[in-house]
């Protein structure tokens, strides 16, 4: 992340995304698919670190192999929506709110105390050998009944990290069309250099 | 890469000269005061303390003591509303931050003042001193290289 100034002086933090040059992969449609989307691409991949399928999926749109692929649906296609052109910053022209979609950076095997933010027990006054253990996860009486296991949807250690996100309603503070970049207010999902969806936010009231 | 596109990002909202002062320096803040639609220039005098970061977000601390109480004030270094910053005294001292300030009051709360040409003084001096150097070694080396006038034909 860094910071930038707006006209009147004010410090915004923002993430910078380099959004496109996207090239249009695929154009579904009702006729042939069933429902109407838009497929773009990001980012070549070398010829040789690429599976052939993927090559000649690309070359249908007359270009390398994508690094990023992602699919749009729509409701009604636009008319621009073409296999091959290219799909750059200018779209959010005029945005002022944007959703991320990321991948959240992966933390490994985490316990309860980091993953669902539970209390842990206290360090001294007697405790021994449980200062972050997740506490009793279930006995006799509990929703499933009496049985041997606990309630599904129990709160435990695992994995964390690693999975899809979406961070709602960032401001966008700024376009570089020159460079293709978005400067957008505050943290996205994923780890620098990651990739991530930019879409138009679709919860965000915009004030008049 | 991505530290690439970060400095490309934020090149527009950097200042393409910044005021050169250093830590030590007693300083007087030229900071924008927008009341409604009217903008005046305010200042802020007292010592830097601290410079910290980097780039567009570097920002220097500015410690002073009004009516007994020691007051300090973080500036952005890149923020449009520091309209300047007027070295007014140079303090010498060897340290980055001056945090033992805070524990002074009275006259140890001074530094002792820096005199003599600054760093950017000395080194522009140096050039142009260079630069006359090398002017007269060309105008030397010119006059070695003309012939020696022969001497003149002895009137008989």
């Amino acid at each position: 992340m860094t910071q930038v100034y707006d006209e009147a002086g004010v410090l915004h933090p923002v993430t910078v995304v380099r959004a496109g040059p996207c090239t249009i992969l695929q154009v579904k449609t009702v006729e042939t698919d069933g429902y109407n989307a838009v497929q773009i691409g990001f980012e070549d991949v070398k010829a040789h670190r690429a599976t052939k399928p993927r090559i000649g999926h690309a070359a249908k749109a007359g270009t390398k192999a994508k690094k990023f692929i992602r699919e749009i649906r729509v409701d009604e296609l636009p008319e621009d929506a073409v296999v091959g052109a290219s799909v750059s910053v200018d779209v959010f022209e005029g945005v002022p709110y944007v959703d991320v979609i990321g991948t959240t950076k992966g933390k490994g095997y985490a316990g309860v105390m980091k993953r669902h933010h539970f209390g842990g027990m206290p360090e001294s006054h007697g405790t021994e050998r449980k200062h972050r253990t997740p506490g009793s996860i279930g006995g006799h009486a509990t929703n499933r009944g009496t049985g041997p296991k606990p309630k599904k949807g129990k709160r435990m250690s695992g994995h964390m990290g690693d999975v899809k996100a979406t961070t709602r309603n960032h401001k966008l503070v700024g376009i570089d069309k020159e460079h293709n970049l978005l400067l957008i207010q505050g943290a996205v999902p994923g780890a620098n250099g990651g990739y991530v969806m930019v879409r138009t936010s679709k919860t965000a009231k915009v004030k008049a | 890469m991505s530290q690439e596109l970060i400095k490309i990002a934020s090149a527009g909202s950097r200042k393409e000269t910044l005021p050169e002062f250093t830590i030590g320096d007693t300083v007087k803040v030229h900071c924008r005061i927008i009341e409604g639609d009217k903008e005046r220039v305010q200042m802020f005098t007292g010592t830097v303390i601290g410079r910290r970061g980097e780039g567009v977000s570097e920002t220097f601390t500015v410690r002073r003591i009004v009516n007994n109480e020691g007051v300090e004030r973080t500036f952005p270094l890149h923020s449009p509303k520091v309209a300047d910053v007027e070295v007014v005294r140079r303090g010498k001292n060897r340290r980055a931050k001056l945090y033992f300030l805070r524990d002074r009051v009275g006259k140890s709360t001074r530094l002792k003042e820096l005199r003599g040409p600054t760093k950017a003084e000395r080194e522009a001096a140096e050039k142009s001193a260079a630069a006359k150097e090398a002017a007269a070694e060309a105008e030397a080396q010119q006059q070695a290289d003309e012939p020696v006038g022969e001497p003149e034909p002895a009137e008989a």
